[in-house]
Order: structure tokens, then C-alpha cells, then sequence
């Protein structure tokens, strides 16, 4: 038996009660969606990024595969052309939104605690801090985790999943959930490759079977290669918000 | 992982409902997990008792009803069976899938006095 919950090896999967006990109390009628209050805010904020006509992004991965060090490569080449602003979801610390204040870009670090990713409420009132009017793209970094920001909508245009070749190339098929709802697959620290045995072709393959509809970019900001065609699928989607803003409103 | 925070929302819920109905405590909550929902029952059956301490919901029970995946084939159109590691059509092969099924995550009905 488990001494820490007293669970039996007989119960390795648990009983679930789907029938009432005896009681003698009046039944009510619910039907609540548990993620319908944070998918209202998310609402809120895709409305309100809508109007300012943002393009907003939510980076996701497990931790260590290089998304700070992908945004403040990025921010550094294209902080001239682009008004970034950048969300850094952690559990503690400052260190990240530190790191991508040195660019010059406004940073703002969200600590989540003991929580494992970020919510849209975060997501909400974060952005308060910043001038959206003055903004083209806004970056949000979640918690380093493929498994619980996959569940939370936070309003962003799309969800970019980042993978470092240092992991193992069967992730998507590991955390699915994650890589279905990503529209963009990073492979990143492509300059390792020769000192490595990841299979880039193979892991495009699982990425493909989880999400037949992802779009895959093979980078190292390390070394630079491959970041121009990241930067160009930026520009777009910039350049899409404000068309689709524009003719809305003409 | 984020199944402490799911079940405080049941918590929520439940009580703000409770609450607006005049119960004085609430002895059952019935809510619906779909089997691609990504959260685990187990983990919120667990998660349940503690978060409800306190509250009208203090020593009530939880049932939880588990939906079963479905989804179609986009290419061939079949109807099949979805589990979390399910990726291709179990009749033509494609991986396009679309889901019917298996993503709920809801309060559903609650008995109180």
C-alpha cells in the first residue's frame, strides 16, 4: 500500500463514484465550463489586442530549450523595425524579464508561485504596464512546462511550441496536447546537431502527426542560422494584424 | 499539474451557485472530465477534499462522470474512438482528426440543503 495517500496496488487506476450516495438534498443544475471564466478574460484580451492592433504570440516549451535566448536574439535584430513589448512567465525570479530589459525592449516578469503556467487574468492585467498603442508585437513567455499551458487560453494569436534539439525528438508525441495546439514549431540549438544523435526529420514527422497543420522552423539563435525565415513569418503576422484591423475598420 | 487549480475552480463554482440558492452546504458535485481534457480525474478527486475545507462544500462528495473520446476522419470520414494517444484514423490511416468528444471540462449539477 502507499503510505503517503493509503492507495492499494488494486487501485492503480481509481474508482470514480458516478452514483449518489444517499441524500436527502435538492439538486441543482450547473452546467459551468471550469475553464469559461479564463476563457472569458482571454476574450477580453484578444478583443482588446484586436483594437490595437497587436500581434500576439505565447511561447511555450519545457524548460531549457532557449525561448528567453530566442526573444533577446530576436528583439536585438529587430527592435529597430518592431515595437515589442514581452510578458515573462516564471514560477520565481526576475531573471528572464531582466534579461530582455537589457535589450531595451519593456519587460515585465509575471512569478506564478506554485503555479504552472500563466492564466489569462496574468495575461490582463500584465499588460497594463504597457503602452499597447506603441506596440506591434507582443511576446508572451509562459512557464517552462508542455504540459498545463496548452489548457489556458490567454488571447494570443497563436501559440509558438519551441523544441531544442538537446531533447528528445519524440516530445510531440509525448505532450500532444501542447504541439496540437501550437501553430508554429521552433526546433532550436540547430548548431548541436553534429555532436548529437537527434533525428530533425523524424521529430518533423511526430510534430506532423499530432498537427498536420504546423508550421516548423529549424533555428539557432546561437549561431544566427535560420532566424531570417523566423523573422519573416514575424513580419507577417504584424503586417496581417494591422490589414485585418484596417479593414475592419474601413 | 494544474489540477489543484481546476478543482478549485469546481470549488468556486459550486459555492458561488450555493450560495445565490441560499443552501446552507452543498453535499454533492457532479462534474464531467473528457478523456482529452488533459487533467486527471484521479488528480482532482485528490485535489478535492482540501480545497473544499472551509467552505459550503466542506465534507461533500465528488462524482465525477469520464466522456469518452470521439472524433471523425476528415479524409475518410469515419467515426472513431479517441484516446490521448490517438493520432491516425483507425480505417484509412490520415492524421487529419477532428475532434467530437472527449474535451469536456464542466460542473455539471450539485445536491444541496
Amino acid at each position: 500500500m502507499c503510505i503517503d495517500c493509503g492507495c492499494g496496488p488494486a487501485e492503480a487506476s481509481h474508482h470514480h463514484h458516478d452514483h449518489k450516495h444517499d441524500h436527502d438534498g435538492k439538486t441543482v443544475k450547473i452546467e459551468e465550463d471550469l475553464l469559461a471564466k479564463n476563457n472569458r478574460l482571454a476574450g477580453n484580451n484578444r478583443q482588446l489586442f484586436a483594437d490595437k492592433e497587436l500581434f500576439v504570440l505565447n511561447l511555450v516549451s519545457s524548460p531549457g530549450s532557449g525561448k528567453t535566448s530566442i526573444l533577446e536574439r530576436t528583439l536585438s535584430d529587430l527592435k529597430e523595425e518592431i515595437c515589442f513589448a514581452v510578458l515573462e512567465g516564471d514560477q520565481q525570479t526576475a531573471n528572464d524579464a531582466d534579461r530582455i530589459a537589457a535589450t531595451g525592449v519593456p519587460a515585465l516578469q509575471i512569478n506564478t508561485g506554485t503555479g504552472c503556467h500563466l492564466d489569462a487574468h496574468m495575461v490582463g492585467h500584465g499588460v497594463e504596464t504597457f503602452d499597447l498603442n506603441a506596440t506591434d508585437l507582443l511576446m508572451i513567455e509562459n512557464v517552462g512546462n508542455l504540459v498545463c499551458p496548452a489548457s489556458f487560453d490567454l488571447g494570443e494569436d497563436f501559440k509558438v511550441a519551441v523544441l531544442s534539439v538537446t531533447e528528445g525528438e519524440d516530445k510531440p508525441l509525448k505532450y500532444p496536447q501542447m504541439f496540437r495546439a501550437a501553430k508554429m514549431m521552433l526546433i532550436n540549438k540547430i548548431d548541436l546537431l553534429p555532436h548529437l544523435r537527434f533525428d530533425v526529420e523524424k521529430c518533423k514527422a511526430f510534430a506532423r502527426q499530432v498537427n498536420p497543420e504546423i508550421t516548423i522552423l529549424e533555428l539557432s539563435c546561437h549561431s544566427g542560422e535560420g532566424m531570417e525565415a523566423w523573422y519573416t513569418w514575424l513580419r507577417q503576422g504584424v503586417a496581417g494584424k494591422k490589414a485585418a484591423a484596417d479593414s475592419k475598420g474601413a | 499539474m494544474h489540477e489543484l487549480g481546476i478543482t478549485r475552480s469546481i470549488v468556486e463554482i459550486a459555492e458561488e451557485n450555493a450560495r445565490r440558492q441560499g443552501a446552507q452546504r452543498v453535499l454533492s458535485v457532479t462534474i464531467e472530465i473528457g478523456d482529452l481534457a488533459g487533467v486527471i480525474p484521479d488528480s482532482v478527486a485528490f485535489c478535492y477534499e482540501v480545497c473544499c475545507e472551509g467552505t459550503l462544500l466542506a465534507g461533500s462528495e465528488l462524482l465525477i462522470r469520464q466522456v469518452k473520446g470521439k472524433g471523425r476522419c476528415r479524409d475518410c470520414g469515419a467515426d472513431i474512438d479517441l484516446d490521448t494517444t490517438t493520432f491516425n484514423c483507425s480505417t484509412c490511416g490520415s492524421y487529419a482528426l477532428e475532434r467530437l468528444q472527449g474535451e469536456e471540462l464542466r460542473v455539471i449539477e450539485m445536491e444541496i440543503e
